[in-house]
């Protein structure tokens, strides 16, 4: 766990190249490189140039608008923030336990949500690079040139993601800002029309999932010197766990393992959240970076998400993709498997889970209930945490006697995993770029490190609108020539 | 004998008295309106309902209906007025309809919608508007207000409490509470109070029941709002 590369000795006269936007990275990111005379890395990093202060935007409103009001926080999973934001205000609201048909509802929900997610970064983002190659000719490394090698591929892609965002509509209401969760429950069950029109394709989804599993998996065997190396950094890891270390995407503890797998908490209520995590600013970004307080800032950071989740679990409560987890966790040998590109095939394994869990529920009669509403005694702080398809996500509300949100604080997945993404960026930086003329090849190998973990950049901005930022210049003999800040 | 007058060259009959919009709607024909409900008598400020009579433009909600009027309503033209004073509606407040407890339910939603509006068009004022949460069982959104006087008439007229005023001229405009501190909270307004029911917006609101009623299940979600009100005479 080094910090090399994050800053240059000397950054003056060097050479500066930036990818902006990440292309095919949804929102928007910027990486900036300071190169010498010889091409010689001196500084990597990634920033998170948009900003959008959104826990600003929340305080003062009613808190049962919150979780529709935070979709907008995310173009690409909004029913992770709907949900996130839910279950904090069910704490508020008093309702620990959900009715049967509340939780499962939202469970489905979320597991669509899980299924369309992962779909639309495989299949859209992310086939095109593993299919063809990271340097292959960049005029068909798109989803139309998968279409046209492999049409099967291409259009299974578009189907599965199609499901999930019908699961999300009928429990939702809508397949974007819908409002099917409210504070302590649902407000609405499914009717057995929805619920049949599901099941009737349920079979071919969890049959594709496989396949798309089986897919990377070969993938990915077939070039162990380039995906089990590729960006490679050690790190801790975490995810929220549940019932008997089951795979759980919707509800249960914090589990963080090192990067050997030792344990270094488990079972930790997640409404005590930041005695264990804690956020540091670093000047040069607007975004936050995470780590375990027992670890302390130099090296307890983590990273999150399905490599984290597959890892971290002791199995998945669904047969399909236990089975594929242990073939996973054969491959990498009893020790965590760390390379990015593995996130790739445990994100598949998520996505046949999500499935299988999903033809599960509509197999459950809760889910045509009546029952959709609890409420308990109020309280003033709540905390809601999710496993979102990027990884660990958390909201925190106080809410006032009056019904109104006073302070929000929201950790997102894509923050979670800042540093983890900058390694990872750091590391392909110094062994295909070092030295090097710089061409869109090149340049590709460090976006396919980022994609790899499916960042969300436009909702990982964490700030007030306030945030201290400031820009220095060091000349040769590392003393500071100029610097500008913001107050 | 009935007395008609025509409406986009329908025959419309009227009463005595009746004004274009009443009779229009009796007779199932729509005319856009937000300030007016039939319930209170007219205030003739968001001319929406403005309508072309004999040539002439004037707001149908504030104009008797006579014999032989010839009125024009659903025109291009119009359309394209009622259009510009609904977005100029949209800008002047923050109304964010994706995250608004009232969407689906909001006339100046439907009402949008029914003029085929796209985008607000002009640019967003974002006024600072903090909610008034003081009372325990009652919102302010001030954020959504369209000052079309409804609660102003309702609370007035039908409570008989004077909770709700207008006040400031122009664009400063700007819905009041009645209490020396100015908060909901030090007024007797109650939830049975017709001025709790009137706002044709997400202005006032019940505490913690947004969201209640799923997308598909709201009033506008089932029919458009033509014919919403078409079907209720309204
Ligand atoms: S609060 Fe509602 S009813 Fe009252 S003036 Fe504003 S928009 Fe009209
Ligand atoms: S409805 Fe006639 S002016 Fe508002």
């Amino acid at each position: 766990m080094t910090y090399n590369l994050e800053t240059a000795a000397h950054p003056e006269k060097l050479r500066r190249v930036a990818i902006d936007p990440v292309s095919r990275v949804e929102g928007h990111g910027k990486v900036t490189i300071l190169l010498d005379d010889q091409n010689k890395v001196h500084q990597v990093r990634l920033h998170i140039v948009e900003f959008r202060g959104f826990e600003k935007f929340i305080q003062g409103r009613p808190y049962w608008e919150v979780p529709v009001m935070v979709q907008r926080l995310c173009g690409i999973c909004p029913v992770s923030h709907h949900l996130a934001a839910s279950k904090a205000m069910d704490v508020i609201v008093g309702a620990r336990k959900l009715t049967p048909t509340a939780e499962k509802l939202r469970r489905l929900m979320h597991y669509g949500q899980m299924l369309q997610s992962h779909a639309l970064h495989f299949f859209h983002l992310c086939s095109p690079d593993l299919l063809f190659g990271f340097d292959s000719d960049v005029t068909k490394r798109n989803i139309v040139g998968v279409a046209a090698a492999h049409p099967e591929t291409a259009k299974r892609g578009v189907l599965l993601r199609k499901f999930g965002q019908e699961v999300i509509r009928h429990t939702a209401g809508k397949r974007v800002h819908g409002t099917g969760s409210v504070p302590g429950g649902v407000n609405k069950a499914l009717t057995v029309a929805e619920r049949d029109e599901l099941l009737k394709d349920i079979y071919p989804i969890i049959a594709w999932s496989r396949d798309a599993v089986h897919l990377i998996q070969k993938v990915h065997i077939q070039d162990p010197g380039l995906y089990n190396s590729f960006g490679i950094f050690r790190s801790n890891f975490m995810s929220i766990v549940g019932h008997n270390g089951d795979l759980d995407f919707y509800h249960g503890s914090l589990r963080a393992r090192d990067d050997n797998g030792k344990l270094i908490f488990d079972g930790v209520d997640y409404q005590d959240y930041d005695r264990y995590i804690e956020e540091e600013v670093k000047p040069w970004s607007y975004m936050k970076f995470p780590f375990l307080r027992s670890i302390g800032k130099e090296n307890g950071w983590y990273k999150v998400g399905p490599l984290a989740r597959v890892q971290n679990c002791d199995q998945i409560p669904t047969p399909f993709a236990e089975h594929e987890r242990k073939e996973f966790v054969d491959y990498a040998g009893g020790t965590p498997m760390h390379a990015p590109l593995a996130y790739h095939w445990t994100r598949m394994i998520e996505m046949l889970h999500a499935a299988e869990a999903i033809k599960e529920l509509l197999h459950d009669d809760d889910l045509l209930g009546a029952d959709l509403v609890v409420q308990g005694e109020r309280r003033t702080d709540g905390v809601g945490v999710i496993e979102a398809p990027r990884g660990t996500l958390f909201h925190h509300y106080r809410v006032d006697e009056n019904d109104v949100v006073t302070m929000a604080n929201l950790i997102v997945s894509t923050t979670n995993n800042n540093q983890a993404m900058n390694e990872a960026v750091r590391h392909v930086a110094r062994r295909y770029l070092h030295g090097r003329e710089v061409t869109e090849g090149l340049l590709n190998h460090i976006e396919v490190a980022i994609r790899a973990f499916d960042p969300c950049l436009s909702c990982a901005t964490h700030a007030l609108g306030k945030m201290p930022l400031e820009v220095e210049l060091v000349d040769a003999e590392g003393a500071l020539v100029h610097r500008l800040s913001r107050s | 004998m009935t007395q008609t007058f025509t409406l986009d060259g329908k025959a419309i009959p009227f009463a005595d008295g009746q004004t274009i919009i009443q009779a229009a709607l009796a007779a199932g024909v729509f005319i856009p309106h937000l300030c007016y409900h039939p319930e209170f008598k007219p205030h003739g400020s968001c001319k929406l309902c403005t309508v072309k009579v004999n040539g002439r433009q004037t707001a149908s909600c504030t104009m008797r209906a006579a014999a032989g009027m010839q009125v024009e309503s659903n025109t291009e033209e119009i359309n394209a007025e009622r259009r510009a004073l609904t977005q100029m509606l949209f800008v002047e407040g923050n109304h964010f309809c994706p995250s608004c407890e009232k969407s689906g339910d909001c006339q100046l939603q439907a009402t949008a919608y029914h003029l085929g509006m796209m985008s607000p068009h002009f640019d967003h004022f974002f006024p600072n508007r903090p909610v008034d949460a003081s009372h325990p069982e009652l919102l302010l959104d001030f954020n959504r207000c369209i000052l079309c006087s409804l609660c102003v008439r309702a609370s007035r007229d039908v409570d008989g409490k004077n909770v709700f005023a207008l006040s400031g001229r122009g664009i400063k405009t700007h819905l009041i509470v009645n209490a020396k501190s100015g908060r909901l909270a030090d007024t007797d307004i109650a939830l049975g109070d017709k001025a709790v029911q009137v706002c044709p917006v997400g202005v006032i609101l019940r505490k913690r029941t947004g969201f209640a009623v799923p997308i598909g299940e709201r009033t506008y979600d089932k029919a458009p709002i033509a014919e919403t009100v078409a079907q209720e005479g309204t």
